[in-house]
């Protein structure tokens, strides 16, 4: 309404036309202007906290920058090509791929399971879900040292359980073959708490009419109202928390770095893991930000998938 | 198919009683609709039979069985859930064989791809495909087999529940509320084909609802409900024309029954009635008050001399075949309510006064609790007493 009165009154004064477009044309760029103006905020942190980063990363990538060094140079591809024939690399990404393939499925059915128990039983709920959630609170370095004392080869509680119990003893974290299924355990103790409070909120919005129906339907057992109601019902949650679940293990580090540091023999390398020795111990930081840059790729696929199959194909109602 | 009786059948959740002991016994075919406002305990009597809600007191049996104990699938039941409850993955067609998949496969028939080498499922899911065919033939969905319940109209989905609970044979069907999720005139339509469907299975159904009309339109016997009692039972027409008490009066009917206060006086007990006294006697004392019950369609209009009760005219309702006239009455908190044919009192306007009448036998005469009471006319017994 401003703008019209404006206009109307500046036709009125008769102005020279070149000076009447310039206000007309202020008018017309008011919304947008405005709409920049709220978003610069938002946008100015976004670049320098996150795009900014990422294009330094990217740009890094391509150099032969080294921690401190005076001067560096454009290198183009070589530390992707270095990257590609680096045995240590192909271990560092298979492991992590391992990690992943191992606590995305068993914290996922920790987590189904123990939200199962919970929501069917009546009493101490409150209880069981934040003892359950600690492990999700907890700093993850000071538990990474917790465990180190538990694990520990001769006074470890583990080992001292095992050995009251009459069976052998285990080296878990300098044994090669057990130190990754070790760091996976711990990391499923770190999640499932976490998938098990988004499992029961997905349970409490299954309407209580379908167990009903189910049951007069001829669903006798709990098994079979599991596979008609719950499962299907549970299909947007249990795709997110996969999706959240493997993101979060792509970033296993403190366990890694605190207990094992990458050994023995490479057995715990992780993506993470190698980034920061490359970068902060060998002052490669042209190669770290290679490393770096194929994690980001990992995440990425994963959140487009996210976005393609939560919000396209698992969705009812 | 079977017959239903429930005896002493109490319920309480903590400390409130919601069932006080109900007795039922409904016939094998019967439609039997139990009615009464929310929370009067209908929906979980219809629980119980059910079995997805336990009773504190008392026992059920179907078919002659105590089914006290017996899990929901066991007891043979289907029912039709307010809500529908379509299990919202599955298309049409899986949604109607689930029973059957239920019930004719075993647990391991029911894997996905595993069930394929089982022996016996494929001719299984030939039989069910057969089935449940069927039942969209007679329920005209046919061409709606492949779609997901959230692709479809109140109505149909409605069909849809009802194609799943008639797909096999149960017992008996137990309906909650089915129709009041869907328009009204959705739900005048429904009504007929529910019926239709009764007739045609000569299957058992208990209706729940709070819909006077629908209990009415569909129902071979309606059970009232109050307060966690049935305090009436017997056919639509029993409840309407010989209600055994004030709040059945008040329930059934649409409009409202007409309640004027009266009161019993001198020695033959004669009713007096906004200032006339009506040659009848009530067999209760004389002094006490008397709630006089008549229906809008037992009111007519009459000459000032022949008058029982006057008023003047606040509004008139045309509803095209027939009108309603609502009369203030001195002395009479509601208004009275008339029912005229077509075209009556068309010549009355709103403020005039107007005469009423009606015949001694329509009165309907509750004591100060709401129980009915008897009446004589001078020599004629009227309907009750």
């Amino acid at each position: 309404m401003a703008d019209v009165a404006i206009a109307t009154t500046l036709s009125q004064e008769t102005a020279e036309p070149a000076r009447r477009g310039r206000p007309r044309l202020l008018a017309k760029l008011r919304r947008p202007l405005a709409a920049l103006t709220l978003l610069l905020p938002a946008m100015t942190l976004m670049t320098l906290l996150l795009i900014g980063p990422v294009v330094a990363v990217l740009a890094m990538s391509l150099t032969d920058y080294q921690l401190g060094a005076p001067s560096w140079s454009f290198v183009g591809f070589d530390n992707y090509l270095e990257l590609y024939g680096d045995r240590v690399f192909w271990t560092s990404l298979l492991n992590t791929l391992v990690y992943v393939a191992i606590v995305v499925p068993a914290s996922m059915a920790l987590g189904l399971g123990i939200a199962l128990l919970i929501e069917s039983g009546t009493s101490l709920r409150a209880f069981y879900r934040s003892i359950f959630f600690i492990p999700v609170m907890a700093t993850l370095i000071a538990m990474a040292i917790s465990w180190e004392y538990m694990l520990h080869p001769q006074f470890g509680l583990i080992n001292l359980t095992l050995k009251s119990l009459g069976l052998p003893a285990q080296a878990w974290l300098t044994n090669p073959e057990l130190a990754l299924p070790t760091i996976a355990a711990i990391g499923v103790w770190q999640l499932f708490g976490f998938n098990m409070v988004l499992f029961l909120a997905g349970l409490v919005s299954i309407p209580p009419h379908l167990y009903e129906a189910a049951v007069m339907d001829g669903a006798r057992s709990a098994w079979s109202r599991f596979w008609l109601v719950t499962w299907p019902m549970l299909g947007p949650v249990t795709m997110f928390v996969a999706i959240i679940s493997a993101i979060r293990s792509f970033q296993v580090f403190d366990t890694v770095h605190v207990l094992t540091k990458g050994g023995p023999s490479k057995a715990t390398e992780v993506l993470l893991y190698s980034m920061y020795s490359e970068g902060f111990e060998f002052f490669r930081s042209g190669h770290a930000a290679a490393i770096a840059v194929v994690f980001l790729a990992f995440v990425l696929l994963l959140t487009i998938l996210k976005v393609r199959v939560i919000e396209k194909k698992v969705h009812y109602a | 198919m079977a017959m239903f009786e429930l005896t002493g059948v109490r319920k309480s959740f903590e400390r409130t009683e919601v069932l006080k002991g109900v007795d039922l016994d409904i016939a094998d075919g019967e439609f039997i609709s139990l009615v009464g406002p929310s929370g009067c305990g209908k929906s979980t009597l219809l629980r119980i039979i059910a079995g997805l809600e336990d009773q504190t007191d008392g026992s059920v049996r179907i078919g002659g069985d105590v089914v006290d104990g017996i899990r929901p699938a066991d007891r043979n039941l289907a029912m039709v859930f307010q809500s529908y409850a379509l299990y919202p993955h599955l298309t049409v067609f899986n949604n109607i064989a689930v029973p059957l998949r239920m019930r004719r496969l075993s647990a391991l028939q029911r894997l996905p791809l595993v069930r394929w080498l089982v022996p016996g499922t494929r001719s299984a899911e030939c039989g069910i495909h057969a089935d449940v065919e069927k039942v969209a033939e007679l329920l005209g969905m046919r061409d709606l087999l492949h779609r997901k319940p959230a692709q479809l109209s109140g109505g149909q989905r409605q069909r849809v529940a009802v194609g799943r609970a008639i797909v096999r044979e149960p017992r008996g069907f137990l309906l909650d509320e089915p129709l009041s999720n869907l328009d009204a005139k959705l739900r005048v339509h429904m009504r007929t084909e529910i019926a239709q469907l009764h007739r045609r299975l000569a299957a058992t159904f208990i209706y729940v609802t709070h819909d006077q009309a629908e209990a009415m339109t569909m129902s071979d016997r309606i059970a009232v409900m109050m307060d966690g009692n049935i305090i009436q039972i017997g056919s639509p027409d029993d409840v309407y024309d010989d209600p055994q008490d004030l709040r059945v009066a008040e329930f059934i009917g649409s409009p409202k029954i007409n309640i004027l206060e009266g009161a019993t006086v001198g020695e033959d007990r004669a009713l007096v009635l906004a200032g006339h006294r009506i040659p009848i006697s009530v067999s209760e004392q004389a002094g006490r008050s008397i709630s006089v019950g008549i229906r809008p369609e037992a009111m007519r209009l009459a000459s000032s001399e022949g008058a029982l009760v006057s008023g003047r005219l606040a509004h008139k309702e045309n509803l095209g075949a027939e009108v309603l006239l609502h009369v203030d009455v001195d002395g009479q908190s509601a208004p009275v309510i008339v029912r005229l044919d077509h075209g009556g009192a068309r010549s009355i306007r709103i403020g005039e006064m107007i005469d009423l009448t009606f015949a001694m036998e329509d009165l309907r005469l509750f004591d100060k609790a709401g129980r009915r009471v008897g009446a004589k006319a001078a020599q004629k017994e009227l309907a009750y007493g």
